[in-house]
């Protein structure tokens, strides 16, 4: 039994958006968003991030095992840089930090 | 072509099935579908693995955001961005290759897999190129590292801080909160992060065309078929991690702050 | 009494003889051999080191060794418990041996990552130890910065990198169960009829494959750091050594529920076979693993609460760690009502449970004062971490290997052992145990600190109490190396199923097939069914 196979078009239009995205990425960083640089940024990365692996690895045609592993991977990540934050979200960051002045 | 081939185990039962098929599997799906969970679980590995990296940086960019703006600067975009469009390539190679391999044309996988690894070899050609800028410029930690500003380096007294708030102002940089020496130390550990999270990659790369290497041969021999490609596929959710590692680290490391 | 038993003329044992077929093998028992045996000498070591605190404990000066040697002891042996015994101990062992045929496969999803995990353990051993053994290490087992990164003398890096590669063994033996018990199930063996055991380490192997790497990234800082210069956790550099400390913890909480978890699913199963009830509340202490796996990874800041983190970040982390001790009271209390109104007996497996039950009682309640904010104030770096922490891994864990080593050890090698000595040796373990660490909590609460060797003189009395305990206890784990290898030869042949359990694994020969099953069973039952199971092979006398 074979996979499923995608058509030639989907991976050209997925690698041209991939592309699109890139240059927008930068693009974006040339504009003054202030705090919301970062978080446009992380976004386009997440969106091209979740191109990648819903239709270059399959995982849109994969068993549900496998996107549950997906969801697993990217839940501990954000456990893991959560639970820093809660530590380093409350300390201050206005100064530097004392070891440094 | 059908690789299907007959024999008796040894309690004597005959059976036909693919070549490939190990006995503790009853079917190839059964044997395919463990292999894509276990590298997706292996995956996961990775995740957490540059997850610790991405967690120092996170700190340290926040803590240390003017000498991470500053350093993020002094990358090349040129470089940065062809490499991302380079490695982009690459998955899309690859993603190719593994279509081939499904479809069962043994020439064009073996073809897409080599352009996948020139690709891949171009990346890394880059990072040489970056690096070496790196070691001529003093930024390597641990080794060489000053960190001199864009502009001159401050004289001596209350004067230096004036004098490089007016320098800064003159070629459009934003004014920073952080003395020199400040500067130094935390520009440093942006580089220690640089070189730690690039240089993982890198190795990741090597890896990855190595395994490529290996699955190439596979492949120029005829052992796959659209019932048994399973190899192919693996190296290329390899590949392909490999790239959605370096699509957060373009921003990251580049685009900290681009727009003073 | 018994029929004459024999042992079966084909089984994993005599399939392939010679270094070769070890080797190379791709059986998973065989590898649980190899693990077996590999674990054992690595306790022995670690045990050595043990050795060495006590004997120095034992007076209140330091005059057995410098107080640099005496870190390197602790570390020693620290590294080699946690890292080369107790992570792999009942996953490589029991875990690689039992769980094919519990779930009515014939070997594990992967069986030559199995094999390579077993290379990569050696590899990291062998590196570590060298590196332990030719100068050492001096910065406990934590390896906390800025010491570690640029303060010692001493072979971190070459220790670590050891470490680091053990961590690949543990990951690829995690991932493997996570594929196997997922996709390698027979017909009819459903998720709630699978042993506890299996739940057990279905839910370690979450966490060794999600924990184990954080650490394999630490050591590489620490080691980029030390090695290269980089500046990452070193403040003279720019770096903050908490950050180091999150990290770790990050991996070293999870790790000690990898070390528990698979106690726990043993636990499971003898309680229900010796008692002869099905387990209290299945579906219950099966999530119950499950949600310790995932509580236990939103803790790690409890190690912390004088390291410098917020008292915000301390609130919330103490909190959590409250939450943790919820499922794992959960299955304490199962247990118990298992046992209630039960056909209770004393086999030597069901000596370990019950020392468990008690042992594994008071190290839990004791890790809840550790995560009251006032109380670690006063007991942080003290002995009653100490005596809380081998309270679970040995008064847990350990006992918990034992356990089900006894209870397993027919299946696996067709033998049954000594019942009179292997109670004794029972009965020395836990009166040795009592004896070595309940002073430990005492010696703690008055303010002894971990990590010296010398302390107030009117902590002697106590002191000598727990050296002299250890010398028991050593003698309770010297005799199951004895007569558990003695009963390889001249022990009594043990049949298919001499306790009368259920579970798959007991519907085989002992020692069971290559290739686990004649034919691939098909599950109708659910677990712990013990009404149909025939307890003809009994083997007390």
């Amino acid at each position: 039994m074979s996979g499923h196979v995608s058509p030639i078009s989907l991976y050209i239009t997925i690698f041209m958006a991939l592309m699109v995205l890139t240059v927008a990425t930068v693009g974006a960083a040339f504009v003054d968003l202030g705090q919301f640089n970062f978080l446009v940024a992380m976004i386009i990365a997440g969106f091209k991030a979740t191109l990648v692996i819903w239709y270059f690895m399959h995982v849109k045609y994969a068993s549900k095992l496998t996107k549950l592993t997906v969801a697993t991977g990217i839940f501990f990540l954000a456990i893991l840089l959560g639970l820093f934050l809660v530590d380093y979200g409350s300390k201050a960051f206005t100064q530097m930090p004392p070891f440094l002045s | 072509m059908s690789n299907v081939a007959a024999h008796a185990d040894d309690r004597g039962h005959a059976h036909a099935h693919h070549p490939a098929l190990q006995h503790h599997f009853d079917t190839m799906a059964q044997q395919k579908e463990a292999a894509v969970v276990g590298m997706w679980v292996f995956l996961l590995t990775e995740i957490l693995f540059f997850g610790g990296l991405f967690a120092a940086y996170m700190v340290y960019r926040i803590w240390y955001f003017d000498a991470f703006a500053e350093a993020s600067r002094s990358l090349s975009l040129f470089w940065g961005g062809l490499n991302t469009a380079v490695l982009i390539g690459s998955s899309l190679t690859m993603a190719m290759a593994v279509r081939c391999a499904q479809t069962n044309k043994r020439t064009a996988t073996v073809n897409w897999l080599i352009l996948t690894m020139i690709l891949g070899a171009v990346f890394l050609g880059v990072k040489v190129i970056e690096y070496a800028d790196k070691f001529e410029h003093h930024h390597v930690p641990g080794y060489n590292f000053q960190w001199a500003a864009a502009h001159e380096a401050p004289a001596a007294g209350e004067h230096a801080v004036a004098a490089s708030e007016g320098a800064a102002a003159a070629e459009g940089h934003r004014e920073l909160s952080l003395t020199p020496a400040q500067l130094q130390l935390t520009t440093q550990i942006y580089f220690s992060l640089y070189f730690t999270m690039t240089g993982l990659h890198a190795l990741h790369m090597i890896i990855g065309i190595g395994i490529m290497l290996v699955i190439t041969r596979m492949a120029y021999k005829g052992k796959f078929d659209q019932e048994y490609y399973t190899p192919v596929e693996m190296a290329g959710l390899y590949w392909h991690f490999v790239d959605i590692v370096w699509i957060f680290l373009f921003p990251l490391l580049y685009l900290v702050e681009r727009h003073v | 009494m018994l029929d004459q038993l024999k042992m079966p003329a084909r089984n994993y044992l005599n399939n392939g003889h010679g270094l070769a077929s070890w080797l190379l093998t791709k059986d998973h028992k065989r590898i649980a051999i190899m693990y077996l045996i590999s674990i054992s000498v690595m306790f022995f070591l670690g045990g050595l080191f043990a050795v060495g605190i006590r004997l120095e404990l034992a007076t209140p000066a330091g005059d057995f060794v410098q107080a640099g040697t005496y870190n390197k002891f602790f570390t020693a042996h620290g590294v080699i418990m946690v890292f080369f015994f107790l992570i792999p101990s009942i996953p490589a062992v029991l875990g690689n041996f039992l769980i094919p045929p519990m779930i009515g496969a014939k070997d594990l999803a992967f069986p030559r990552i199995n094999l390579i995990s077993l290379y990569i353990y050696w590899i990291g051993g062998v590196f570590t130890l060298y590196a332990m053994l030719s100068g050492g290490v001096d910065t406990g087992w934590t390896f906390y910065t800025p010491y570690s990164a640029t303060g010692s003398n001493s072979n971190v890096v070459p220790v670590a990198l050891g470490i680091f590669i053990a961590g690949f063994s543990s990951i690829l033996t995690g991932l493997n169960f996570i594929v196997t018990i997922h996709r390698m199930r027979a017909p009819g063996m459903t998720w709630f009829r699978l042993p506890l055991f299996v739940w057990a380490h279905y839910a370690t192997s979450l966490v060794q494959v999600l924990g184990t790497p954080v650490i394999a990234i630490t050591i590489v800082m620490l080691a980029v750091e030390r090695g290269l210069g980089f500046g990452i956790f070193d403040p003279s550099r720019g770096g903050d050594p908490v950050l180091f400390q999150h990290l770790f913890w990050f991996y070293s909480h999870p790790a000690v529920y990898i070390m528990i978890l698979p106690a726990l699913g043993v636990q499971s199963e003898l309680i229900s076979t010796f008692s002869r009830k099905t387990i209290f509340g299945y579906s219950f202490v099966a999530f119950s693993s499950v949600a310790i796996a995932v509580f236990g990874f939103i803790v790690w800041a409890h190690h912390m609460f004088v390291s410098g983190i917020s008292t915000y970040a301390a609130m919330v982390f103490s909190f959590l760690s409250f939450s943790v001790a919820i499922p794992s009271a959960l299955k304490v209390f199962n247990w118990a009502a298992t046992l209630y109104k039960g056909a209770i007996s004393f086999e030597t497996p069901m000596l370990y449970a019950y020392g468990f039950m008690g042992l594994f009682t008071i190290g839990g309640l004791t890790g809840l004062f550790l995560a009251t904010l006032g109380m670690d104030i006063h007991l942080h770096d003290t002995y009653f971490v100490v005596a809380h922490f081998h309270y679970i891994m040995v008064g847990g864990a350990i006992m918990g290997y034992l356990g089900g080593l006894h209870f397993w050890w027919p299946k696996i090698t067709g033998r049954m052992y000594s019942e009179f000595f292997s109670r004794i040796a029972a009965i020395l373990v836990f009166v040795g145990f009592n004896l070595t660490f309940f002073p430990q909590f005492v010696v703690g609460y008055l303010g002894m600190p971990r990590r010296y060797h010398s302390y107030p003189d009117e902590m002697q009395v106590l002191n000598v109490l727990s050296s002299a305990g250890a010398s028991v206890l050593g003698l309770g784990y010297l005799l199951p190396a004895i007569y558990l290898v003695w009963s390889l030869k001249k022990g009594e042949v043990a049949g298919p199923n001499p306790w009368g359990a259920s579970g798959l694994e007991w519907q085989t020969q002992s020692p069971p097939l290559t290739e686990n099953f004649v034919e691939v069973p098909i599950v109708d039952r659910e677990p712990y069914e013990y009404e149909h199971v025939a307890a003809k092979e009994k083997h007390l006398v």
